[in-house]
């Protein structure tokens, strides 16, 4: 990839970052640096995409570390979870020879698999020798007649946002508008009710969370044509260009494709979380909103108040025992104003969060639903955060498993909430799991038994290796 | 020894294979205050962090030279000396442990030359140690990479010298890539019933056992090797290698020290384990003590117990050669067939299996020779449960890495006690697979209905 593309990658006129010389995509330190690459980016956000061949170009680390992750669930098809990697060896580097063998990897994969399509990670070392990934994916598309799709993400070109973006423009570029919509399956027609088309960008179906969703869009007659990415088929990306609306879910690092869309297709989108009854009751409005039809806004209506009241008769017994309690809301980035409207529901208090990545229309946005005293956390290094959640008397450290072992052996309790999860918080239904799994770490029996010292006393640590008891030179 | 087959395909599907730069970032992890570099793009680290800590459940310290587009273009050595100094300045580490990824490897990088740099430009960072490894992830695999950097720690910080035995009852052992925290634990244990004092190279026992230190955060790795200690290995008795991915590196330290080497092929058998009593005795002049002895036949009595279950039972390894070997001579010393197995790269313990074949691949690899050969049984890391759920078969998990499974990091394979619980939970998942005959309804018999009535149970 060009310098020149990278640069118009960064420039996102629907980014408020944009206007910033501090933004999410500024260059990382050497020596004190943490998160992921373009690669990593651009590889998270397309990998749900459950009938592709998810090739991964380059020596083994990109994908002998990444591949086999968990997070994401297919109704359907698995060969999402299939790893795939030229494993480019020092003969190939120093012969040239990966573009040969990615060519040869691409045969091998549709003989061995038969993909509905093959998507082409481009990694550091092949950029670095100036593989042409393009053209072996249009040469290979040509050849077999299976859409081979290049995305140009080399780990150094930047971070794992600009990551995201360059896979939202490779879906953009290469797949979105490439087929129409199937006729609606028979059978799935009800009288008075109009089926209207939508997308989601952005929602990567968690732990299979968004499945607590969609049966509320079923009933409202809203078809999602495609879910970017989670659980998603190639087929689908294929007909995004026709919904009537698209959904940014909870974050803006593929704001590329709804702008794009919504120039090229004149569709509208909006910005909206399955984060909480406050927040999913609202994206299902928008829903109804940009869509502009009457009945089905009553219909919405009628829903919300339906799921509102059911939740919150379901969640009565857990507010009195979260009530009140004192989180540290960390997570690392823009999700944090849709989780705080989550715990708020819960009668929860958000003491401090993390804004490093949030826009300023994102802390704005913050201070309206938290007060103004509320800590914002720029700079979130492990330390920092064990002390604002002493400091500020937090009973939970929520934030990504990244932090996860910190908070454990900081003895305090912690509740991960980014995409390697167990857990499905989404969705009206998403709040009983995230009530349960709050109680089970605040709750837990453990917390005297790990804090307090042993019985014999407190000796600077008791598990220190033993070599340093007794150095002799018997 | 076995023929080794080469790689045939250009598509590597499931990936058995970790990088070497993370086998070397592993090495340094065993060092006391130390912090490992990768040179590269910051992605290589977060990767390789997550890769740790889901394997682990530790926060694990790791940094990056954080390469992007114009460093990897320009040359970014400068980046070395910058996050030398960061980390310097920042952590005050006793090692920073540098390891390079292909990236840097590509673009040609010259890390002796940016130490050098770092150290007239930093004379105040001096106490800093800094050791380099060469580890692109084109080459090699997790092992060669640990053992990489473990010769490059003995050849930069271990001094030569001809004091071989001025602490006589001191005891070196190499720890291979293929041991666990847990495993360390057992050797240390049992050198100390000798009356000797172990000194473990790398020592992730310390660092990496899963405990739960005082202070609420560090920086840097908690517990492990100090490189005072490191330095006095050249005044020891012997030095023990476990592992034959670490011969290089020994050869440097007894060149260095003549502190005279005696190697194991790895711990997880009768006979190694009996060989490695016997020379402890033989080195402390002390006689095996009790426990050994009673944990002994105690596995004797296990072996003859589970012979039923592992004799003739057909397995599937999947491993770095060290431990392919390790888990090998396990099965095979008790009657069972190891008939499909895939090294993630070449390595020296290759040459000393006892197979007619190894194929050098991946899983896919593994799955359909396991397929073929009817494996009964998988060994292997949290990568094969697909397969060994495809294949409708146990997967007794081993290796690197161990993400779905809790306290995998530190089970100990190696000692009687190891072996004997490695028996018992191999012969359970054979006693889980146990196939029943098929039950024949005869045309003349007098049960009435039951073979219609039967399918049904027989399903649930």
């Amino acid at each position: 990839m060009k310098a020149k593309d990278i640069a118009e990658l960064l420039d996102e006129p629907a980014c408020e970052h944009n206007t910033k010389s501090k933004s999410g995509c500024a260059k990382p330190k050497p020596g004190a640096s943490a998160g992921g690459c373009a690669f990593d980016g651009a590889q998270i956000a397309l990998l749900p995409i459950a009938d592709v061949a998810h090739i991964v170009h380059g020596p083994i680390a990109c994908a002998g570390s990444s591949w086999d992750n968990r997070g994401t669930r297919s109704s359907g098809p698995t060969l999402y979870r299939v790893g795939m990697t030229t494993d480019l060896t020092e003969q190939d580097v120093i012969m040239g020879r990966g573009e040969k063998r990615l060519f040869h990897s691409i045969k091998q994969a549709i003989d061995g698999y038969s993909p509905n399509a093959i998507f082409v990670y481009n990694t550091c070392v092949p950029a670095l020798i100036g593989d042409d990934v393009d053209a072996v994916c249009k040469a290979a598309t040509e050849r077999w007649g299976v859409p081979v799709v290049p995305v140009d993400g080399a780990g150094f070109y930047g971070t794992k946002n600009l990551g995201n973006r360059i896979a939202g423009e490779a879906m953009f570029k290469h797949v979105i508008g490439t087929r129409e919509p199937d006729p609606l399956p028979p059978g799935s027609e009800r009288p008075g009710i109009k089926v209207h088309d939508v997308n989601l960008i952005g929602e990567y179906n968690i732990a299979g969370e968004f499945w607590h969703v969609l049966p509320l869009l079923d009933e409202l007659g809203i078809r999602v044509l495609c879910t970017l990415s989670g659980d998603a088929r190639f087929h689908e990306v294929q007909s995004m260009h026709r919904a009537e609306v698209n959904m940014m879910v909870c974050s803006k690092a593929m704001v590329n494709v709804a702008r794009k869309m919504e120039s090229a297709y004149g569709i509208p989108w909006f910005e909206g979380s399955f984060y909480g009854i406050t927040d999913t009751s609202q994206a299902l409005r928008d829903f109804a909103r940009l869509i502009g039809d009457p009945d089905l806004s009553a219909r919405t209506e009628a829903l919300i108040e339906r799921e509102e009241s059911r939740i919150r008769a379901a969640l009565e017994p857990w507010r009195a025992r979260l009530g009140g309690k004192r989180v540290l809301l960390y997570t690392g980035g823009v999700k944090s104003w849709s989780v705080v409207s989550a715990l708020q529901d819960l009668g929860m208090k958000v003491v401090a969060t993390g804004t490093k990545k949030s826009t300023e229309e994102d802390k704005a946005r913050i201070r309206e639903l938290m007060g103004e005293d509320t800590k914002m956390i720029e700079e979130g290094g492990a330390k920092e955060l064990i002390n604002i959640v002493h400091e500020y008397k937090a009973d939970i450290l929520i934030a990504g498993g990244r932090n996860l072992y910190t908070a454990l052996k900081a003895r305090i309790p912690f509740l991960d909430i980014n995409q390697e999860r167990e857990f499905g918080y989404a969705g009206y239904e998403g709040m009983l799991e995230l009530v349960r799994q709050l109680a089970l770490t605040i709750e837990s029996p453990i917390w005297p038994a790990v804090r307090e010292p042993a019985p014999w006393g407190e000796r600077s640590d008791s598990i220190e290796p033993l070599q340093l008891a007794e150095v002799n030179h018997g | 020894m076995a023929e080794v087959h080469k790689r045939k395909k250009p598509l590597a599907v499931n990936p058995l294979k970790a990088s070497q730069t993370m086998g070397a970032a592993l090495a340094y992890l065993g060092f006391n205050r130390a912090m490992p570099l990768m040179h590269g793009s910051q992605g290589c680290t977060a990767f390789a962090k997550v890769f740790f800590v889901r394997h682990f459940r530790e926060p694990i310290p790791l940094q990056t030279t954080a390469m992007d587009q114009v460093s990897s273009i320009m040359g970014a050595d400068d980046n070395i000396v910058e996050a030398l100094t960061t980390i310097s300045e920042k952590q005050k580490p006793a090692l920073i442990g540098i390891c390079s990824t292909g990236l840097a490897e590509t673009q040609g990088t010259d890390m002796r030359r940016a130490i050098t740099e770092f150290r007239q430009q930093h004379p105040e960072f001096d106490k800093v140690a800094v050791v380099a490894a060469s580890t692109p992830d084109f080459s090699g695999c997790f092992e060669t990479g640990f053992a990489l950097a473990m010769k490059e720690i003995i050849s930069a910080l271990i001094p030569e010298a001809s004091r071989a035995g001025s602490r006589a009852r001191q005891v070196n052992v190499l720890c291979g890539s293929h041991l666990t925290p847990g495993d360390l634990e057992f050797i240390s244990d049992s050198i100390e019933s000798f009356g000797l004092r172990p000194l473990l190279i790398p020592d992730l026992s310390a660092s990496l056992d899963g405990h739960l230190p005082s202070e609420e955060y560090s920086p840097l790795t908690t517990g492990g090797l100090t490189l005072d200690e490191l330095q006095t290995a050249v005044e020891s008795r012997a030095t023990l290698v476990i592992g034959p991915s670490l011969h290089d590196a020994a050869r440097v330290l007894e060149q260095r020290s003549g502190v005279p080497t005696h190697s194991f092929p790895h711990l997880h058998s009768l006979q190694q384990v009996d060989r490695w009593m016997m020379t402890l005795s033989e080195l402390s002049g002390v006689e095996v003590p009790t426990r050994w002895r009673r944990h002994r036949s105690q596995l004797q009595d296990a072996m003859l117990d589970t012979h039923f279950m592992l004799g003739h039972l057909r397995v599937a390894i999947a491993a770095d050669p060290d431990l392919l070997l390790a888990l090998h001579d396990l099965v095979v010393s008790m009657g069972g067939q190891v008939v499909t197995a895939v090294a993630a790269a070449k390595g020296p313990a290759l040459k000393q299996l006892a197979l007619e074949q190894v194929q050098v691949g991946d899983l896919e690899d593994l799955e359909l020779d396991a397929r073929a050969q009817k494996v009964e049984m998988l060994i292997g890391n949290s990568h094969l449960l697909e397969t060994a759920e495809r294949l409708h078969r146990p997967l007794l998990r081993a290796g690197f890495p161990q993400y779905d499974h809790v306290g995998g990091f530190q089970r100990v394979w190696c000692g009687y006690r190891g072996i004997q619980q490695a028996l018992f939970d191999i012969a359970n998942l054979k006693l889980s697979q146990h196939e029943e005959i098929a039950p024949y309804y005869s045309i003349y018999a007098q049960k009435r209905n039951e073979r219609e009535q039967q399918p049904r149970a027989a399903e649930g």
